[in-house]
This record gives structure tokens, sequence and C-alpha cells, in this order.
């Protein structure tokens, strides 16, 4: 009896290990590729004058109110991102905050909305497919029918993009879907985005995501002083240029790599950690997380067989019950 | 025959009057937050998107509901059937709590009206481990009914049913086994996507799983110990100390094992500096992991094992180390970025005690009327 009870919690020790050394040798999956015509935005902090022309023309195309603060009611004033405000402008300060895109005493600012990741967590993490990546475009799509309002999709945005409506008696989640949502359809009428269209400097510029990543490395690469053509609007037409000497660029596009990549990158003359943007390496959460899900599923193989094991074992034992006490 | 007997007396005592005050109180605040939104009752938002009604009712309370998982690997796997006498309590406290979470659930749900989206398949995204917690659960609870069923019939005379469902029970019993297996894993899994935002010293990635199971089995032992000695307290009874201080043992040896593979995957990854940080973080894993080592000495120790009064502390102790390192994960150290934070409203709290009040009134009744308990000495 002893040697047998030693013998079964040995075997349950070394299941245990094993399920361990299963899951850690778990391949994640690789970060997913972006989609084949990926559209996405350039937002060049340098550019952005803080006029928030982008926030006012979200508002309008998205049909959602102005946010005032401090009892000022002239300007829409949102302060971060909400299930009223699908885009907004931050700004960073340091010392007396003099010069524009310095670290130190300098001021910059940084835009905040959706990066429409091309491997993303939200679109991963949903239980019911309501947020999904389009696969011609690769914009992250939301369908509030599907929905339950769990807000697993909230923790698992790395940039805590997705806004619930907690103010609603029937909230949903609210995010910017690159202006192609039902009833907008910008981009698949051949528009660019709203906050592209009305930024007066290019700061946010609309594009394929191939085009823009280009535009992007030829920016960080141009040496400071030295005069570039800022195009404005939509990269492959756009509506005007205007010429400014380069900035000093950090030697960084964000949302090349991290986490699998964006498809609304950003580039900027002040480090990225002080613009708010998260602590990210290359590999993706969501595909260490799948991956480690499969593994231990395996399509609900494994379960199955646990399961033909765990009758097996608890009707032999459940039967020796009945022939007596042991 | 069986010996679980109902325990009769009254219903409305002072304690049970207590619990249903502090849920018609509750219910105030959930009213108001099905007509006014979620917003006018819990203080969650963008950066914390889940409060204490899905770490503390969904994620812990199904953890705290794991008695009947722990005990069924005892009597079934390991084939031990004198702990039968504490299987039906323990099942009857889990299917409570399980419930319940399965309540907490719902109205934490931010569009509740459309919660039968998750059991249409068209929609099942099976990269989803929140998927796999919601299916899991919702049937686990359907099995929890099923397996304390025989409680309900045997008061009605059911013998034809009975019968019946003796003969598939074992089906339902390795269900039992194979779903929280499944789901109290996941659970642990949902830390893995939320990246950064979850501390260091809980963010084990691929380890996720494997630690929110053996926590999930440390919980239902020490539910499973600490409910059997306070209805002995408050009821009488047969004396399960030794019964239980056995039981104790093997919650010993998972806590054992769940404090060296912790401290060697920390290690591994090169945390192991972070534990003495002296931070927030640092603080609160160190009281965690003495949560787990306290009752590992009292129970090791021949001169506490014996004592029931020791034996409730210890699994005091333990309820709240698996409490709090699901806490600390999910809650206490998790952190979005710069500009958030979290603290539960009073109404939000008060949500959360009704929640807990509704599941101990709900536990008295059926104790009183259905045979649950075992009462082999009366009988
Ligand atoms: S930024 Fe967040 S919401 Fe947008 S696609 Fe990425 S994960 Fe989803
Ligand atoms: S809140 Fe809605 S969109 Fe977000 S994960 Fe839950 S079901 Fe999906
Ligand atoms: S793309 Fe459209 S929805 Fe998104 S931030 Fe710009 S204006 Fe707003």
């Amino acid at each position: 009896m002893k040697r047998r009870d030693f013998l079964k919690s040995g075997l349950g020790a070394a299941a245990l290990c094993g399920t361990a050394g299963v899951v850690s040798e778990a391949e994640a999956r690789p970060n997913l590729e972006p989609a084949e015509e990926a559209v996405g935005m350039l937002y060049d902090s340098t550019l952005c004058v803080g006029c928030k022309a982008c926030v006012y023309k979200c508002k309008e195309v998205n049909g959602m109110e102005p946010t005032y603060r401090d009892g000022a009611d002239y300007y829409d004033s949102a302060s971060d991102l909400s299930g009223d405000t699908l885009n907004v402008i931050k700004i960073y300060k340091d010392g007396n905050g003099k010069y524009k895109d310095a670290e130190k005493n300098g001021f910059a600012f940084e835009k905040r909305s959706c990066m429409h990741c091309v491997d993303p967590g939200c679109v991963s993490a949903c239980p019911v497919t309501a947020l999904e990546r389009q696969n011609r475009t690769g914009i992250v799509t939301y369908n509030p029918d599907a929905c339950i309002g769990c807000r697993t999709c909230m923790t698992a945005c790395p940039y805590n993009v997705p806004q619930f409506e907690y103010d609603e008696t029937f909230g949903q989640i609210n995010k910017c879907q690159m202006c192609n949502q039902k009833g907008v359809e910008r981009i698949d009428n051949g528009q660019m985005t709203g906050c592209a269209e009305v930024c007066p400097t290019g700061a946010t510029l609309f594009g394929t995501r191939d085009a823009l990543l280009a535009e992007a490395k030829k920016r960080t690469a141009l040496k400071p002083g030295e005069t570039y053509n800022y195009p404005m609007g939509d990269l492959s037409k756009p509506d005007s240029y205007h010429e400014k000497a380069v900035p000093d660029y950090k030697d960084h596009v964000w949302g090349e790599k991290e986490a699998g990549g964006t498809n609304v990158m950003h580039i900027s003359a002040v480090s990225f950690d002080k613009l708010g943007m998260p602590p990210l390496e290359e590999r993706s959460y969501a595909s260490v997380s799948e991956g480690v899900q499969h593994t231990l599923y395996s399509y609900l193989a494994l379960p199955a067989v646990a399961l033909a094991g765990l009758s097996f074992v608890v009707k032999r034992n459940a039967d020796s019950d009945e022939g007596g006490e042991q | 025959m069986s010996a679980f007997k109902p325990l009769g007396g009254r219903i409305l005592t002072p304690a049970f009057l207590f619990f249903f005050t502090v849920f018609i109180i509750s219910l105030y605040f959930m009213v108001e937050r099905f007509t006014d939104g979620m917003g006018a009752v819990a203080n969650i938002n963008s950066g914390y998107p889940w409060g204490i009604w899905v770490v503390y009712d969904v994620i812990i309370g199904t953890g705290l509901a794991c008695g009947g998982y722990a005990l069924a690997f005892t009597v079934y796997v390991f084939n031990k059937g004198k702990y039968h006498p504490l299987v039906r309590p323990a099942l009857l406290a889990s299917l409570a709590g399980y419930a319940l979470g399965g309540f907490g659930a719902i109205f934490d749900m931010g569009r509740w009206w459309q919660f039968y989206n998750i059991l249409l398949p068209w929609n099942w995204n099976f990269n989803s481990v929140m998927l796999e917690v919601g299916l899991c659960v919702s049937l686990y609870i359907i099995v929890l009914i099923i397996e304390f069923s025989p409680a309900f019939l045997e008061r009605i005379g059911a013998k034809g049913l009975l019968k019946v469902l003796d003969k598939v029970l074992f089906f339902f019993i390795a269900l039992g086994l194979l779903l929280p297996t499944m789901h109290q894993s996941s659970l642990g899994s949902m830390l893995i996507i939320m990246g950064y935002k979850v501390d260091p010293l809980w963010q084990v990635v691929h380890f996720q799983p494997l630690l929110a199971v053996i926590t999930a089995m440390i919980m239902g032992y020490s539910i499973v110990i600490y409910e059997a000695s306070l209805a002995r307290v408050s009821f009488g009874g047969s004396d399960e100390t030794p019964l239980l201080s056995v039981l104790g043992k093997v919650a010993v040896g998972l806590m054992a094992a769940f404090v060296v593979i912790r401290l060697v995957i920390l290690g591994s990854q090169g945390k192991l500096g972070l534990i003495f940080a002296g931070d927030m973080s640092s603080i609160l894993f160190i009281i965690e992991m003495a949560l787990f080592i306290l009752p590992a000495v009292i129970i090791m120790s021949p001169a506490h094992n014996q004592s029931p009064a020791k034996l409730v502390i210890a699994a005091t102790a333990m309820l709240f180390a698996g409490s709090l390192y699901r806490f600390n994960a999910f809650l206490f150290t998790y952190d979005p970025g710069a500009g958030f934070s979290y603290f539960p409203s009073g109404p939000e709290i008060m949500v959360t005690l009704g929640v807990i009040a509704f599941e101990i009134m709900i536990y008295l009744i059926i104790v009183k009327t259905l045979p649950v308990l075992h009462r082999s000495e009366q009988a």
C-alpha cells in the first residue's frame, strides 16, 4: 500500500514537471507579418505644433462630443483617450520647457491613438472575435455586436488604447478604426484618415506602411540642419510640401519592430520612453501567449487524452471503493 | 447508506441576518451598476479595466472554490476513500464559489446583455485565453451541479435517478478534475499577454499556467481544512483533525514545490535581485512568500499538526498566501504605465462583500436542509 502510494505521488510529481517542461519548450509562433497592403500613418513629433486640429477632426469623423476641462468650453481639451476621445495630443515638458524637441529644458508633442499593431494583443485576447485585423489593410476593427464587454482587450493592449464607456448604461469599447468603420469608410473610398487630412504641417502623414517606413528611415538618416521638403496629407499623392530645417532625430522608428511592429509609426527628437511609450521588446506578447496556450491544448487533443485517463482511474477507484474500503 | 445528514435547525439565525443585511445593501449598488453604468459604482478606468470584481470575485473566488477539485484528486485519483466525508461540503463550497464567480462575471461584463455571444461557436477566437476560461468555467459549474445533485436527489428520494447517476458519475468526476486544471492554469496564462504591465516578479511568462494551477490546489486544500474545522466549531460533529492534518501535509508538499519552483524560475530569469529591491513589489513578494512558508512550518511540526486551532491558523495563512499571489499579480503590482491608479470605491467593495455574503447564506441554507455534512456519530 505504502509503496503504491509513493509510486503514485511520484507519478504526480513527474506529470507536473513534464507539463512544466513541455510549456517552457513551447515554441512561440513567430510574430505576424504586416498585411500585404497595410495602410498606416507616420507621426513626426518634430513637425507637430500642438494645434490639435486632428483631435477636433477625429471627433467630427467619429461623431463624438468635445471634452472640456477646467470649465473652459471654448476648446476641446481632452487630456487622454476615453470613450469619447480616440486621438489626443500630449505634451512632454522638462525644466523651463523653452526649447522645442529638446530633452533638457524643452518640450515635445506626442500623438496617442491606436497604433494598429501588426500583431495586435487586443485581437489575440478577445474571446469573441469582436476585434479583428483586416486581411488586406491591416486595420484593427471593432464590432460592438459581438463584444461582451469583458475588457480583456484593454489589459492586452500594450498602449492602453481600447476605451470602455464606463459612464453609459449600455457602454461599448471605442478605439480608432483608421476612419474606416461602417458608415465612414474613408480608406475604402480612397480618402486618407481624418487626422492626416487636417494636419497643417504633415506631422500626421497617411500612406502604406512600406512607404511610410521608408520615409521615416530617410528622415532619421538626414543630417540635422539640412533642409528637407516635407510632404503633407497622403504620402502617395501629397497635397503640398513645405521646406524646413531637419531636427536632430533619434535614430529610431517607433513601430518598425516593437512587439511585432505597428502600422502607425512615430519618429521624434526626444526618446520615446520620455514621450510615454511602453517598454516593449521585438517579440509580441500575443505570439508568446498563443504559443503557450496552443502547446497546452494542442487543439484539445491533450485534454481529450487526459479526460480518458482520468475517467479510467476514477472509475476503477470508485468500483474498488464499493468492494470494500482500502 | 450515506451518513450525510441535513443539519436542520433554524435558518434565520443572527449570523444569517447579518449576511442578509450586507447582501441587501449591496443590492442597491448592483442595481445602480445596471442603470447608470459601471463607472457609477466602480473605480475601474482605462489603465485598470479589471478591479476587484474580476480579480477578487472571479480570479481569487474561483481559486478559493477549488476545494472540490483538490479533494476529488485525493479521493478518486489517489484512491483515499476515507476522505469521502469531506467531499460533499467541499463540493457545495465549490459550487457556491463558482456560481458566484459566474454571477460576478455577469455584472462585471460591460455588455452583459450580449453574454451569449461567448457560447456561439462562430464567435470563438481560439487564440484567446479568455475564451478558454469563460467556456471552461461555465461547463464546470454544470459539472459541479451534477456532482452535487445526489445530495438533493437523496433528499427528495429520487432513487431511480440516483441509480442512473451513479453509473455515469465517474465521467463527471473526471471532468471535474480536468476542467479546473484547464481553466485554473489559464487564469495564469491570462497574465502572459499583459506583458510589461505585470510586475517582473510575477511575470514568469511560460510558467504562469503551472504556478496558477499549483496555487489553485493549495487554495483548494486550505479551504477544505478551514471549512471543516469551522463547521466543526460551529455545528459540532465528528473530529476530522487527523484527516485534515494529512491533507495539510499534501498542501505542504505543494507549497514547498511552489516556493522552490518559483525561486528557480525567477533565478533562471535573473530576477532574484528584485526580491530585495526594497520597493512595494519586493515587500509584497516577501509577505507572500512568508505566508506560503508559515503554514508549512506549523503543519510539519508534530506538536502543532494535531491541534485544530493551529490547523485553522495554518489554513488561514494558506488562503491568504494563494489570494495574495493572485492579487499581487493582477492588481497590487499591476502597472499599466504612468498616469493611472486604482483603488476600489466603497460601493464597489460593498458589491463584492454582498457577493460573499450571498455565498455564505446559500451555504448555510443548504447544509441545514440537504444531506451535506457527514454526521457519523449522531447517526
Ligand atoms: S494599439 Fe492596442 S488597440 Fe490598437 S491594435 Fe495595438 S493592441 Fe489593438
Ligand atoms: S471588451 Fe469586447 S472587444 Fe474587448 S476583449 Fe472583451 S469582448 Fe473583445
Ligand atoms: S485615423 Fe481617424 S479615428 Fe483614427 S485617430 Fe485619426 S481621425 Fe481619429
